[in-house]
């Protein structure tokens, strides 16, 4: 009788421990890292920087608006500041989850806007190491999520969630990610490539707490193939500063008001 | 408009309006500098002022045979762009100037690309001074874009935003809640600028014929132009409506005597464009559809010889990423003359004829490599019912953020001598352009 409840126990154990499911911690881990607020400004500093050293800068403002609960529709709106190529150029997307965005991008030097068909799952955003997917969210329900442990990532406690695509449109075949079971912010995630070897990394660097929303204002992506390593810093971070559904227009992509790209 | 045809034309005489413009810009000039002196010194802490630029070297070798003058470069020069911007809310100021060494023709000059000042309220907004406005759908096709182009700054290889030409005008941008329109007033006219006849071998029906005028419509007020484009999002479509009275900015012929002729005018008719377009996803890209219908205004019957046809212009457009960093675009044009018949049975029998139905074909692919900063990409035209056409490979490499280098080709031919691409057979080239940028 005892060793049969022992059984009993060591069966049951595993769903006992994780009581939130890996869906539920990757849905609020989307929330928290890009939904908080009615709405984000940050400036991006951003440094490509190759095997051998060498250094590239983007720069830019990032806008971004949430239409609806978290994982619903989101607008982004962004100006470059460097480098010089593709100074006052604006680049804006519509994001849905279920459907493929809207991308407009305001080229200066020809007075033109233009829609470019970009897929954001593959592309690079701006040459860096980061997907487009990376930057503004790839939808929960492409992957399936798995909870594989829980364990310490230096002093923070984490789930650790399996995803992997549910369709093979993305180049890696999974994805573990470190998530903090306090504020839910992915502080690291592990991409495997086809042959299962390790690609590319993320870590967050440094999370800083503003407007009582904790923000991830370093973070790093590095491909382990290549060498190469961006890493990214935001300044001048800010929530709900009442950023107008107006921004998100031809208009203003072809004149950003000053306010909104300082 | 299309890519236009060059054709019909020979050397270029100094413009009638050439004068008064010149007057106007540097009258531009000088207000533009009295309202950054006004917007510096009122209030500088409030002001935001900011100046960039590039230094840019562009040449380009011809490739296939010499010059008609002898030369061997279609483009040679050195050149300085400064961009200042101040503003200051509501006003802006925005100033574009070139300054640059041409090595052909050995001289020196200044450029005013665009010199404007914005003035800004929440549900309108009104730009002043030289301007480039671009509309319309096309990837180098023309419909409803009817505002100036330097096609030989096309042809000669020199980076793509020369193609454009600024107009000196108004435009008047109004938002509200159910739809966006930008209203232009252009009251000097600007023509499309060609390729000079010393630098490319273009087709020429009268050749012994040297005494040659432009004619320039007088700027005075019936000769404003007006254009006005209307937009709105239609189910996710972003939704246009485009019209246009003013004239055509591609010279036609105008023989003294078309069966003696001794002097050739060079003149430019009058026409109004009602066109619309549509673009939006589908079929995992993004699709275009772009038309026009070109009233040609002093020509209505077709039976004017010295003016164009109306005409209606289509596009069907698709653009679509295959692959990481790899994008196709493809489109599909058609123009077709209306009162062909008359066209036909007008036209004096030594010049070439154009179709009813003129079809063009282009292909673009553009790949990205190394972190985005190398570039390769190939662009062509192809006329279907001509069977001319141009092609534009291109490798770009940006060596640094402020570096970069661009090698590419212009190689023409097939169809006609007299057709679009087909009389540019001989000015094959291969460019250079090199630019600093801060």
């Amino acid at each position: 009788m005892i060793r049969y409840l022992i059984f009993l126990i060591a069966v049951l154990l595993p769903f006992e421990v994780f009581a939130i499911s890996a869906e539920d911690v990757m849905k609020k881990s989307q929330a928290a890292f890009l939904y908080q607020g009615k709405d984000f400004k940050s400036r991006v500093m951003m440094k490509l920087i190759s095997k051998g050293g060498q250094e590239r800068i983007r720069e830019l403002s990032m806008l971004r608006k949430n239409f609806g609960e978290a994982g619903g529709d989101q607008k982004f709106f962004m100006y470059f500041f460097q480098p010089a190529d593709v100074k006052d150029m604006t680049f804006m997307v519509y994001k849905y989850p279920a459907k493929d965005d809207d991308r407009w991008l305001f080229v200066p030097a020809i007075n033109m806007v233009r829609r470019i068909a970009a897929q954001d799952k593959t592309s690079s955003f701006v040459g860096s190491d980061f997907t487009y997917e990376d930057v503004s969210g790839r939808d929960i329900q492409d992957d399936t999520h798995a909870m594989l442990k829980e364990e310490k990532l230096g002093a923070r406690d984490c789930y650790v969630v399996k995803s992997a695509p549910k369709a093979r449109d993305v180049d890696y075949s999974y994805k573990l990610s470190w998530v903090d079971k306090g504020n839910f912010l992915p502080l690291k995630e592990e991409y495997y490539d086809k042959k299962g070897e390790l690609s590319r990394v993320f870590t967050a660097d440094e999370i800083k707490d503003v407007k009582g929303f904790p923000t991830t204002t370093k973070r790093t992506m590095k491909n382990l193939h290549s060498g190469h390593r961006t890493e990214v810093t935001y300044t001048k971070t800010d929530y709900n500063s009442g950023i107008e559904d107006s921004l998100f227009s031809e208009r203003y992509l072809k004149q950003p008001p000053k306010k909104w790209i300082e | 408009m299309k890519i236009q045809r060059i054709g019909h034309r020979g050397q270029k005489t100094v413009s009638i309006g050439d004068l008064p413009r010149r007057e106007v810009r540097l009258f531009v000039v000088f207000c533009l500098l009295s309202a950054l002196c006004v917007l510096l010194s009122s209030d500088a802490i409030a002001s935001d002022v900011s100046l960039h630029g590039f230094v840019q070297g562009n040449y380009s070798f011809s490739s296939r045979a010499s010059n008609p003058d002898g030369g061997d470069f279609k483009w040679a020069e050195e050149r300085v762009q400064l961009k200042l911007d101040a503003s200051k809310e509501p006003l802006r100021l925005f100033i574009k100037t070139d300054a640059f060494y041409d090595h052909i023709d050995e001289k020196a000059q200044i450029e005013l690309r665009e010199g404007y000042i914005d003035y800004i309220e929440k549900k309108w907004d009104l730009r002043a001074g030289r301007q480039i406005i671009t509309w319309g759908l096309g990837d180098l096709i023309f419909i409803n874009d009817v505002f100036p182009k330097d096609y030989e700054a096309f042809f000669s290889g020199r980076p793509m935003e020369y193609m454009k030409k600024g107009i000196g005008g108004a435009k008047i941008g109004l938002y509200p809640a159910f739809a966006s329109f930008e209203f232009i007033a252009i009251p000097i006219f600007e023509p499309n600028n060609y390729t000079n006849a010393r630098r490319f071998y273009m087709f020429d029906p009268m050749p012994n014929v040297t005494n040659r005028e432009e004619k320039n419509p007088p700027s005075n007020l019936e000769n404003t132009e007006f254009a006005l484009r209307a937009y709105r999002d239609i189910a996710g479509f972003d939704a246009a409506v485009y019209l246009y009275r003013g004239f055509y900015r591609k010279p036609y012929m105008m023989p003294d005597d078309i069966n003696s002729t001794t002097k050739i005018t060079y003149h430019y008719p009058k026409l109004s464009v009602y066109g619309a377009s549509l673009q939006g996803r589908a079929l995992d890209g993004v699709l275009s559809f772009e038309a026009g219908y070109y009233d040609s205004r002093q020509d209505r019957a077709g039976t004017d010889y010295t003016a164009p046809n109306s005409q209606t212009k289509f596009l069907v457009g698709y653009q679509r990423q295959l692959w990481e960093d790899f994008t196709i675009g493809l489109q599909y044009y058609n123009e077709y003359m209306h009162d062909y018949s008359e066209y036909v049975k007008n036209q004096p029998s030594g010049l070439p004829k154009d179709r009813k139905l003129y079809q063009l074909a282009t292909v673009r692919l553009t790949q990205l490599l190394m972190h985005q900063t190398l570039k390769l990409s190939f662009f062509s035209f192809y006329s279907t019912s001509d069977g001319d056409y141009m092609l534009n490979p291109e490798i770009k490499y940006n060596f640094s953020d402020h570096i970069w280098a661009a090698i590419g080709a212009n190689v023409f031919g097939g169809g006609e001598k007299w057709s679009q691409f087909g009389q540019l057979d001989r000015n094959d080239n291969i460019y250079l352009q090199l630019r600093y940028e801060f």
